[in-house]
């Protein structure tokens, strides 16, 4: 209950929004992304943070569609506790940033940002997979409508590409799931579709097996990560998308991927992760030194931003594939910094495109003589997203990094089997050399992302031509870009500013205190680097057994690993 | 041979509970008599009853329907109660959406002259071969007899060509209706040809008696070459009612040449006809074949496989091409065949019976069914219920994509229908089109046909490209003044919009509700399998490993 009402509160406002008259709208809308926040917070008080061994909190249950074993339930750990945060602060920030920003069908535009907050609260909250996949895949009907409304000239391709890469993609998830959970109803006889039943069934399945459900579900998730070859739309929907959706596509939407990387490939099939993971962990440092040096060679900011991202998600994903509680951890932290860090430089070059309606790097430099206190704020975020020590980038990036180095190769045998910080030989399947490849990325991060500040931020200062300043933006459309309307001021006003200060904050926050977050990770992701730990030891005990039954061993001990996870 | 004389002698002492069975038909005939003769009064007010009368008759079957016996002498015993409800159900959608399609510039004329030509006025036609189709539809539904199926389908089919060709004034109609009218009739000939080589196989023409008399000739050592013959020309001569590959090529032509509110009635009480008569022959085989015994026959199978295939894809990638929403419609109304056709191929489960709603193919199919016509209605009767005069001062329905462009803005409740059934046909959750197919891919996945589901999922997702884009023209596009056309008005038919609505409602609605309907398909979609198995007891919880008794012989 208490859970429902975080995706209440938004869909109420949307529904106040479609009733009320043009000229509440923006209060409303306010309210209605405020009012979770004041819940959340509230949340944060009951919420057992260091809850044990990553059970759900919070949960509730109801029958829907009951002869498909279908039920709305909800429950949340710490690591779905933190993404939730992010998307209940992300929301107010993308309303109150898009005051000046949007000034047309304006009810259209908030209502619909606000279903889409609450189908993303709902994606973290659901605990019965086909409630996951109804809110997954509704969250592409609020961001289609945004993109393709409000966004700039290429919106129409740009959305109809989002919409059907990503709905594509998590068919095959949904395939994938209703397999699982038809092998569950073969075993007990009743179709279900929650998560922890199906998980269990899952993960009892031969190595193929859990190959094909894997690959199923990667399709999905990969998609919205999203990882290498498929990350094509991503430059597009975010150059194209208005600045709000950025900041929700980066922030959380493309979290949706990784937190069902997270919450369903490996718990589902950790026989398959294992066995895949340095597939995964190639082909997300081939995307974090591609999608880097695309960013090298941009000329657009939103679209280096954009290309960032890729690059970024490859180091979250890297660490998720390191297998082990330190790149586990570091993964979900990255999720959380990520949407800190990119979410609000999206919103600096909203806050740049609005004052210059354009985000070309050659019609624009120096800007920190005009606006310094844009320029400060620019400087922490680009820092943050580098990962400059003493900033939240940092601490995730390096502890991905650090547990992809750990996971070396065959050294895993002989672990505790709680998944604890390894002394000697450590977890995993990767190892140094593709810490090291990726390590690389950051190099290349740091100099594109370096490259664009030291472009736009210093250097002479150069407006766009015909461009004067402090002319007033008002909506991304382009038209009209004289029209004065609601004036900005020159540099950044108060309400552009009291949206920064939160962020910044915590991104500054967690650098140099990261403790306070990763140690309410620190069950659940223990939890299942223990699964993995487990697994790990059963994959290699019959290794000395001829070949062809290789997994008998992980069959026969399923019921130990499931208790590792669910007591 | 001897299990022929038990039979017969059932039949025979079954023959008064057969006429009981057809209460909800005869009472629909009954109204149908009325129809037609108020249809002909030359008084307006008891003219204009025709349709409400129509109404009424449909509530009235529906009720009698709903409290009806399952048939014994059927494999499917209960479908016939819910396709005779379902039927009666949309039936009414229908009525509304029918509104004003024939007769309106008629009406003025007499209005004008005042001189009521019976001879020119298709009204009373027009009704009563509606209501004569929905009486074949229930008649197929509750078909356990070969002869019986042959004609109930043709009294669904005949009424549709001459509703077909006068559903606008266009000589496009009339193509329609003679394009359709000779397709039709080669269907018809296939099937009835396959219906022959059935009787010559089995000796039998009652379904439950083929049924036996299949099952001994696979104890014998497999089913009859004729017998498997007539079963395969017979689905694929069904395949033109339900709009199939390979006999589709008429549904976007007699579609796009009928009227908006005609297509929307052709897109549904055909296709539901033969659906339920698709799963009547083929129940006749049954699903006790292949390695898990839950299998269609080799053939029959095969063939049905391939036609699922083709339909969907033909369906769904034909549909990128088109520029009429109509057309896209058409081959939407194709792919979505192809889906339920999933369903067929899936049968009724391990179990052999089809007690699960997730593991029932034939109860996938009947929910399907339910959710396809709802939305694909709503679609249609949004194009019906706006109009404009063209040039030669004849009435010119929307049939471009053009034509509703920003619909939302300049008719919200249609736009927003429109928005609704194409998004729900898209299959988006949380609508209704999702809960459709998501026992689809149960049942598929459960009778172990992964590949179907791939393929599924595949057309799915090609599918989407085009529902979005007409979801995308009335949502988001500006509105469209095109100088060379006149502006696009609401028809004056406001039982049209309400059809509309009521669809959208349900698309909505049903997603939420739609567990007890659920549970009501999977009543509707048990199977009896043949003699010797009927008696066994209710298998065990665990049927993963399949029972070997689906094989065993009855004796």
């Amino acid at each position: 209950m208490m859970l429902l009402m975080l995706i209440a509160m938004p869909l109420m406002g949307a529904l106040l929004i479609a009733a009320a008259p043009e000229s509440r709208t923006r209060a409303i809308a306010t309210i209605g992304s405020l009012a979770p926040v004041a819940w959340f917070a509230w949340l944060c008080t009951r919420f057992n943070w260091h809850g044990g061994g990553g059970g759900m909190q919070f949960e509730y249950a109801v029958g829907w569609f009951r002869p498909l074993g279908v039920t709305f339930t909800v429950g949340v750990d710490s690591v779905a506790m933190l993404l939730i945060g992010l998307t209940v602060l992300l929301g107010p920030i993308c309303v109150i940033g898009s005051y000046t920003a949007i000034s047309d069908r304006i009810r259209t535009y908030y209502g619909w940002l606000l279903v889409l907050q609450a189908a993303m609260t709902g994606v973290f909250c659901a605990r019965d997979v086909i409630l996951f996949y109804i809110f997954f895949e509704f969250t592409l009907v609020p961001m289609y409508i945004l993109i393709n409304l409000y966004g700039s000239t290429n919106r129409k391709a740009a959305a109809t590409k989002f919409f059907l890469y990503t709905f594509t993609g998590s068919l095959f998830t949904l395939a994938g799931l209703v397999y699982v959970a038809y092998r569950r109803a073969a075993v007990s006889g009743e179709w279900t579709f929650g998560f922890e039943e199906l998980a269990q069934t899952c993960r009892m399945f031969t190595a193929s097996e859990q190959a094909w459900v894997f690959w199923a579900m990667l399709a999905g998730f990969a998609v919205k990560v999203p990882l290498f070859p498929v990350h094509t739309w991503l430059p597009l929907a975010h150059t194209e998308a208005p600045t709000a959706g950025s900041v929700v596509l980066a922030g959380v939407l493309l979290k949706l991927g990784t937190y069902g990387l997270y919450r369903f490939v490996l718990q589902f099939c950790p026989v398959a992760a294992i066995e895949f993971a340095p597939l995964l962990a190639i082909i997300c440092c081939i995307g974090i030194l591609y999608a880097g040096l695309i960013c090298w060679v941009q000329t657009d900011v939103k679209k280096l931003v954009a290309y960032s991202s890729v690059s970024h998600l490859g180091f979250c994903i890297l660490g998720l594939f390191a297998l082990n509680a330190t790149g586990l951890q570091g993964s979900v932290l990255y999720m959380i910094n990520h949407g800190l860090s990119t979410g609000a430089l999206f919103l600096m070059i909203g806050m740049m495109y609005e004052r210059y309606h354009t985000r070309n790097m050659k019609e624009l430099s120096g800007l920190a003589a005009k606006m310094p206190v844009w320029a400060t704020f620019m400087v922490i975020f680009t820092m943050a997203s580098v990962g400059l020590p003493g900033t939240n980038g940092f601490v995730s990036e390096f502890m991905c990094l650090f547990g992809a180095f750990q996971a070396g190769g065959a050294q895993w045998k002989g672990l505790s089997a709680d998944g604890s910080m390894p002394v000697g030989g450590t977890l995993g399947v990767l190892g140094p050399y593709i810490a090291m490849v990726a390590g690389t990325g950051m190099i290349v991060t740091a100099i594109y992302l370096l490259y664009m500040l030291g472009r736009v931020v210093w250097g002479p200062l150069v407006e766009p031509a015909g461009h004067g300043h402090g002319h007033g933006g008002h909506g991304s459309h382009g038209h009209d870009p004289t029209g004065h309307k609601g004036g900005l001021p020159t540099d950044l006003g108060r309400r552009e500013i009291a949206l920064l200060v939160p962020l910044a904050a915590l991104c500054i926050g967690i650098g140099l205190y990261p403790s306070s977050v990763l140690e309410t990770l620190r069950e659940p992701t223990r939890a299942t680097a223990s699964l993995m730990a487990e697994t790990m030891n059963r994959m290699d005990a019959p290794k000395s057994e001829p070949a062809g039954k290789p997994v008998a061993g992980v069959e026969g001990g399923s019921e130990s690993v499931d208790e590792g996870v669910t007591q | 041979m001897t299990q022929a004389l038990p039979s017969t002698m059932l039949a025979a002492v079954s023959m008064g509970e057969k006429f009981v069975a057809m209460w909800p038909e005869a009472f629909l005939f009954i109204t149908t008599c009325v129809v037609m003769v108020l249809g002909l009064s030359k008084s307006l007010p008891v003219r204009r009853m025709c349709a409400p009368l129509a109404g009424v008759g449909l509530i009235g079957a529906g009720l009698i329907a709903a409290a009806m016996t399952p048939d014994t002498l059927c494999p499917l015993p209960s479908m016939a109660m819910y396709g005779k409800v379902l039927a009666a159900g949309i039936g009414l959608v229908l009525v509304c959406l029918l509104a004003g399609t024939v007769d309106r510039d008629f009406e003025s004329d007499v209005e004008r002259t005042g001189w009521f030509d019976v001879i020119r006025s298709k009204r009373a036609e027009f009704w009563a071969f509606f209501l004569f189709s929905l009486t074949g539809l229930m008649l197929t539904a509750g078909a356990d007899d070969l002869i019986l199926l042959f004609l109930a389908l043709e009294l669904t089919s005949l009424p549709t060509y001459v509703m077909v060709a006068i559903s606008t004034r266009r000589d496009r109609s009339m193509e329609a209706g003679v394009k359709y009218f000779f397709l039709g009739a080669l269907g018809a000939a296939m099937f009835l040809y396959g219906f022959a080589f059935i009787y010559g196989g089995t000796g039998h023409t009652g379904l439950q008696d083929i049924q036996r008399e299949v099952r001994a000739q696979v104890d014998a050592g497999g089913i009859n070459e004729l017998t498997m013959l007539g079963l395969v020309l017979a689905v694929v001569g069904i395949c033109f009612k339900i709009a199939a590959v390979p006999m589709h090529f008429y549904t976007p032509d007699v579609y796009q040449g009928s009227s908006a509110s005609m297509a929307g009635y052709l897109a549904f009480v055909p296709k539901a006809a033969g659906f339920f008569a698709i799963m009547l022959v083929v129940s006749c085989a049954g699903w006790g074949f292949g390695e898990s015994r839950a299998e269609l026959p080799g053939m029959l199978r095969d063939v049905l496989w391939i036609i699922a295939v083709l339909t969907m894809t033909v369906g769904n990638v034909l549909a990128l091409l088109q520029s009429s929403v109509k057309r896209i419609l058409a081959y939407s109304s194709i792919a979505h065949s192809g889906y339920m056709l999933v369903g067929v191929i899936a049968g009724p489960g391990l179990d052999g019976r089809g007690g699960e709603f997730t593991r029932n193919g034939l109860a996938a199919v009947l929910f399907y069914l339910l959710s396809y016509g709802v939305m694909t209605v709503g679609a249609f009767a949004v194009l019906a219920c706006l109009e404009r005069r063209s040039r030669d001062g004849e009435i010119e329905e929307a049939d471009h994509v053009a034509d509703i462009r920003g619909l939302c803005k300049t008719h919200p409740v249609l736009g927003w229908i429109m928005v609704v059934s194409v998004v729900g046909l898209l299959g988006l959750p949380p609508l209704l089109g999702f809960f459709g197919k998501l026992p689809l891919f149960t049942s598929a996945i459960s009778a172990g046909e992964i590949p179907l589901v791939v393929i599924l999922a595949i057309n799915s997702a090609i599918a989407a490209y085009y529902y979005l884009r007409l979801a995308y023209l009335c949502y988001i596009d500006p509105p469209e003044t095109s100088p060379n056309l006149a502006p696009l008005r609401a028809t004056p038919f406001g039982s049209r919009r309400v059809a509309g609505m009521l669809s959208a409602i349900g698309v909505v609605v049903l997603a939420v509700v739609g567990g007890k309907l659920a549970d009501a398909t999977v009543t509707a979609g048990r199977y009896i399998p043949p003699a010797g198995q009927t008696q066994q007891p209710e298998r065990a919880a665990d049927d993963d490993a399949p029972t070997p008794e689906h094989v065993v012989a009855p004796h």
